[in-house]
C-alpha cells in the first residue's frame, strides 16, 4: 500500500517538474524581466534543461513537439545532439524529432543552431545526416545560401559537405568568382559593381551592400520596397518610425500579437486618431487566430495586469502589455460572453498605457461576483495592494465559497522568474500556465487539465507522445 | 536662526500598501488634495565638489549631485511653468573641480526659490554649537575656544550604494495620487520623502538615488537580503461570502497601515530644534533637528509646512547612531553651559568619564587632555 502511495508521489513529482519546465520553456527567452535579469534567466534556464534532460530523457525530446518558443527548442536540440542517447531507437527517434524541430523553426534560427554545434566540437556521422538533411530539404537552397551564406559556408566547412552547381563556388569565393550559371548568384555579383541590381536581391542581404556601397538609406528603402516580406515591412515600422515607401498595406494580416506589439509601439497620439482603424485591425486578426482554434469559451472574466511592471525592460518593451491587449481581441472572438477587468482602468485597451501599482485582488474578486464559467488572469503574478492579496483572495475562494472547484480559476504567466525556476504563480489553487502568444490561450486551457493535476501523469505522457507524432508527420508531409 | 517648536507628522497624507525588493520596503504615500501652488522641481548638477558660502561667512562643503527648485504663486493660483534653469558655472582651482554657490536655500526669481535637498539639514546639524566653548573656559583647548568646532565633518553613504536601492526604486510601481514615498532597509526607516503635486513626485521619484544615507543603513542594507513575510492572512472563519472576502482584504490592508505608521513612528515627533529657513507665500521651509535620543531613531530633515500645518514637503535622513552621540553630547554640554562638572554631574558620571566620551565620540580636539578629573 505504501509502495503504491510512493510510486504515485513519484509519479505527481514527475509531473510537476515537466509542467514548470513546459510553462518556463514557453516564456524564457533568456532576455531579462521585469523582474529579473538575464543572466540569471540564463543560469536558471540551463539548470532546468540539464535537469529534465538527465531524469526524463525521452519526454525531454518530446517537448519540442508541445509549442514551446524557439530559444528553448534550439536549446532542445543542440543538447540532443550535444548528449547522444546510448540506445538506438531512442536516438532514431530524437533524430525525427530534431528533423521536425529544425525544420519548424525559422531558418535563420535553426541554421544558428546547427552553426553552434561547431564550437561544441562535434561532428559524427549522425550529426553530418541531420545537418545534410536539413540542406537538401529546404525548399530554395539556392536562396537560401544566398540569405545565410554565412552559416551555410560554416556548416559546409565543418561537417564536409558537397554542394551541388556553382552553390559552393559561390560559398567561399562570393563576388571575386568571374561569373554565376545561377541567375541569383550572378545578381548577388553583379550588385558589387552595379548599384541597380541591388534592389533585384533579398532586403537583408542587399542592406548590407546599400550600406557597404554608401546608397542613401531612405532612397535605398524606397527601391527596396517591393522585395521586403511582411515582417520585415513591420520590423521596419517598428524601428524608424514612418519610413517613406514602406507603409503597410493591410494590419489585419499580422499575427495577433504581433500586431498589438506593434501598435503599441506607435505614439499615442497616433493610436487616437487611427483608433477605428488600428481597432479594426486588431478585430480581424484576432478573428483570423479565433477561427484557426476553434475553441468556443462560454462566459468568460477575464482580469488583465496594465501595472507599471508590464512596461517589462529595455529587450522586452511593452510585451507583456502588448500581450494583455492582444488576449483582449482574442477572447473576445472566442467566446459567448465577455468581461474584462483592468487593473488600471483604461478607456481603449489601444491606447492602454503601463501605469499604477498592482492591485490584482479586487478586479479578481468584482470577476467572481459575476459567477462566470471562467476568470483568467494574466498577469506576471506580483500584486502589491496588499501584498499577495490576489493569492489570499484564491485560496479563500476555494477553500471557504467554491470547494467543489465549479468555476475554473486560470492564471496566465507571460514572464519567467530566474529564482523560482519558472514562472511565478499567483497560488497553487490557481493552475498557472506560461504564455507566449495571445494566440496560444485556447490551446493553453486545453492543456491545463495536466496542470491542475486532474489528469495524471500517464496522460500527459500520452498528450506529449501523441503530440510528438504529429509534430514529425506535420514535417515530413511539409517537406514531401 | 531662532528655533521653534514644530511638529513633524505626516498631517494630510496616506500611506497605501508597500512593495519589497530584497530588504528595500517602499510604502507609497497618498494625498486627496495635491497641492497646487507650489511645485518642486530637480536640478541636476556635475559630478564636482561643491563649495557653499553661507551667510554667516563659514562655508559648507559637500559632494552635491542635485538641488530642488520650488516655484510658488501668492494665491492659490496652480504654479504656471515649470522647469526654469538657472545654471552656475563650476570653478577650476588647482586640478580640483568645484561649484562655488551661495546659501543652502536661495532665492532665483520673483517666487523662485532653490535648496539642496538633505544637506540643508545636515548644514543645520554641522552647525549645531558650531561656536564652541566660551573663551574663559580653560578646560578646553585653545583651538576650540578660538575657532569653534570648525572644521566639523559627517560622512554619509551615497544612496545608490545602498545594495538593492536601485533595483527597488526602479521596480517600484508608483501609484495614481502618490506624492511621497517612506524607505524602510530591513523594516528600518530609512527616509521620509513628501513633495507637494502627483506629477512632481513622478519626476523626483529616482531623486532619492542622489541623496545619502547614514552608515546603520548601509551596513542593514548589505547585512540583510530579504524581508520576512509581515502579515496578510485572511481569516477562512469569517468568510461565508465574496462579501466577506472583500472586507477580511480591507480588513488585511488597515492591518499593514497600523503597522506602517508604528514602523514610521520613529519619525512623527515634536521637536524643538526648527529653523526656519525660508518663507514662500502661504508655505514656509523649516529644517529640524530630532531631540538627540541615543538608541532611538534619530530623524534630521527638512520640511515644507502650510499655513495649515499640511505637509508640503519632507526629506528626512535617519543620523546614525554615532551621528546621534555627537549631537546629543554637544547639546547636554551646551545645556550647562559648557561646564564640564555640571554636565557630568547631569550624566551621573565623572569628568574623566565624560571627557572619555567626547573623545570616543569623535572630539578629540575639543577638550584639554588635563581638564581630566
Amino acid at each position: 500500500m505504501s509502495e503504491q502511495a510512493d510510486l504515485k508521489r513519484r509519479a505527481n513529482l514527475e509531473r510537476e517538474d515537466l509542467i514548470t519546465f513546459l510553462n518556463a520553456a514557453k516564456v524564457c527567452t533568456g532576455q531579462s524581466e521585469f523582474y529579473g535579469d538575464s543572466r540569471g534567466q540564463a543560469v536558471s534556464v540551463d539548470f532546468l534543461h540539464d535537469y529534465v534532460m538527465t531524469n526524463y530523457r525521452q519526454l525531454y525530446a518530446r517537448t519540442v513537439a508541445a509549442d514551446i518558443n524557439d530559444f528553448n527548442t534550439a536549446r532542445v536540440v543542440t543538447n540532443l545532439l550535444r548528449f547522444p542517447h546510448p540506445d538506438l531507437a531512442q536516438r532514431r527517434a530524437e533524430g525525427e524529432l530534431i528533423a521536425a524541430a529544425l525544420h519548424t523553426m525559422p531558418p535563420q534560427r535553426s541554421y544558428r543552431v546547427l552553426a553552434r554545434l561547431r564550437e561544441h566540437g562535434i561532428c559524427n556521422r549522425r550529426t553530418k545526416k541531420i545537418v545534410r538533411d536539413y540542406l537538401e530539404t529546404r525548399p530554395d537552397p539556392k536562396f537560401h545560401a544566398l540569405k545565410y551564406r554565412h552559416q551555410i559556408k560554416q556548416l559546409v566547412r565543418h561537417f564536409h559537405l558537397r554542394t551541388p552547381g556553382d552553390t559552393g563556388k559561390f560559398l567561399f569565393h562570393g563576388h571575386r568568382a568571374k561569373s554565376y550559371d545561377t541567375e541569383l548568384f550572378e545578381t548577388f555579383r553583379r550588385a558589387h559593381y552595379n548599384a541597380n541590381a541591388i534592389y533585384e536581391l533579398p532586403y537583408t542581404v542587399a542592406e548590407g551592400l546599400a550600406t557597404r556601397t554608401g546608397v542613401d538609406r531612405q532612397k535605398f528603402l524606397e527601391k527596396i520596397a517591393p522585395k521586403l516580406t511582411h515582417r520585415e515591412r513591420v520590423r521596419l515600422q517598428q524601428s524608424g518610425a514612418g519610413i517613406r515607401g514602406v507603409e503597410l498595406d493591410d494590419l489585419g494580416m499580422i499575427d495577433l500579437t504581433r500586431l498589438a506589439f506593434y501598435l503599441l509601439s506607435r505614439p499615442p497620439a497616433e493610436r487616437r486618431e487611427k483608433a477605428e482603424q488600428y481597432e479594426s485591425a486588431l478585430v480581424r486578426s484576432a478573428a483570423r487566430a479565433a477561427r484557426r482554434t476553434p475553441l468556443q469559451l462560454g462566459h468568460v472574466h477575464v482580469v488583465l495586469d496594465n501595472s507599471y511592471s508590464t512596461t517589462g525592460t529595455r529587450e522586452t518593451h511593452n510585451r507583456p502589455l502588448a500581450l494583455a491587449v492582444a488576449a483582449y481581441y482574442l477572447l473576445q472572438q472566442c467566446t459567448e460572453k465577455f468581461r474584462v477587468h483592468w487593473v488600471t482602468p483604461v478607456s481603449n485597451p489601444l491606447l492602454a498605457v503601463p501605469r499604477g501599482h498592482t492591485n490584482l485582488a479586487t478586479p479578481i474578486l468584482q470577476a467572481l461576483a459575476e459567477k462566470p464559467d471562467m476568470v483568467l488572469v494574466l498577469s506576471d503574478g506580483r500584486d502589491n495592494d496588499p501584498p499577495g492579496g490576489a493569492a489570499q483572495v484564491v485560496h479563500a475562494f476555494r477553500q471557504r465559497l467554491d470547494p467543489e472547484r465549479r468555476t475554473p480559476l486560470f492564471h496566465l504567466n507571460p514572464t519567467f522568474d530566474a529564482s523560482s525556476y519558472g514562472t511565478e504563480g499567483i497560488h497553487a489553487d490557481m493552475p498557472m500556465l506560461g504564455i507566449r502568444r495571445a494566440e496560444e490561450i485556447p490551446t493553453m486551457l486545453a492543456f491545463a487539465r495536466f496542470v491542475d493535476g486532474s489528469a495524471d501523469l500517464e496522460e500527459l505522457e500520452d498528450y506529449l507522445h501523441t503530440r510528438a507524432q504529429q509534430f514529425v508527420a506535420n514535417a515530413k508531409e511539409a517537406v514531401a | 536662526m531662532k528655533h521653534q517648536e514644530l511638529d513633524i507628522d505626516l498631517k494630510g497624507l496616506e500611506a497605501g500598501q508597500p512593495q519589497a525588493w530584497r530588504a528595500i520596503r517602499i510604502v507609497p504615500l497618498l494625498r486627496d488634495n495635491p497641492i497646487v501652488d507650489l511645485r518642486l522641481d530637480q536640478r541636476c548638477y556635475d559630478n564636482e565638489l561643491a563649495w557653499i558660502q553661507l551667510p554667516d561667512r563659514t562655508a559648507y562643503t559637500s559632494w552635491i549631485p542635485h538641488a530642488f527648485v520650488a516655484q510658488w504663486t501668492p494665491d492659490d493660483k496652480p504654479v504656471p511653468a515649470l522647469g526654469t534653469q538657472m545654471a552656475t558655472k563650476p570653478k577650476h582651482v588647482d586640478h580640483i573641480f568645484f561649484r562655488e554657490d551661495k546659501k543652502v536655500a536661495r532665492r532665483e526669481a520673483k517666487r523662485q526659490m532653490r535648496f539642496l535637498p538633505l544637506h540643508t539639514s545636515l548644514e543645520g546639524y554641522l552647525a549645531l554649537h558650531f561656536s564652541g566653548p566660551p573663551e574663559w573656559n580653560f578646560d578646553y583647548t585653545r583651538d576650540a575656544r578660538r575657532y569653534g568646532l570648525s572644521p566639523r565633518s559627517e560622512v554619509a553613504f551615497p544612496a545608490h550604494w545602498l545594495p538593492g536601492l536601485e533595483d527597488a526604486v526602479r521596480r517600484f510601481e508608483i501609484q495614481d495620487g502618490q506624492v511621497g514615498a517612506l524607505y524602510f532597509v530591513a523594516d528600518a526607516l530609512a527616509a521620509a520623502f513628501v513633495v507637494p503635486h502627483p506629477d512632481d513626485y513622478r519626476q523626483l521619484h529616482r531623486s532619492v538615488l542622489l541623496d545619502f544615507f547614514g552608515e546603520l543603513l548601509h551596513q542593514y542594507g548589505c547585512a540583510y537580503h530579504s524581508l520576512g513575510e509581515v502579515i496578510g492572512e485572511l481569516d477562512h472563519d469569517r468568510i461565508h461570502s465574496l462579501e466577506d472576502v472583500a472586507s477580511e482584504l480591507e480588513r488585511v490592508r488597515q492591518d499593514w497601515r497600523e503597522l506602517l505608521k508604528l514602523m514610521a513612528s520613529g519619525l512623527s515627533t515634536r521637536t524643538s530644534h526648527a529653523q526656519r529657513v525660508y518663507k514662500m507665500g502661504r508655505h514656509t521651509l523649516y529644517r529640524f533637528l530630532p531631540e538627540f535620543k541615543p538608541g532611538a531613531e534619530n530623524h534630521i530633515g527638512e520640511v515644507i509646512l502650510a499655513q495649515g500645518g499640511e505637509t508640503a514637503f519632507l526629506k528626512t535622513l535617519r543620523l546614525s547612531e554615532a551621528q546621534t552621540k555627537r549631537g546629543y553630547l554637544l547639546s547636554s554640554l551646551a545645556n550647562a553651559d559648557w561646564d564640564l562638572d555640571r554636565c557630568a554631574a547631569e550624566f551621573g558620571q565623572s569628568v574623566t568619564q565624560l571627557i572619555t566620551r567626547l573623545y570616543n565620540a569623535g572630539f578629540e580636539d575639543l577638550v584639554e587632555p588635563h581638564a581630566k578629573r
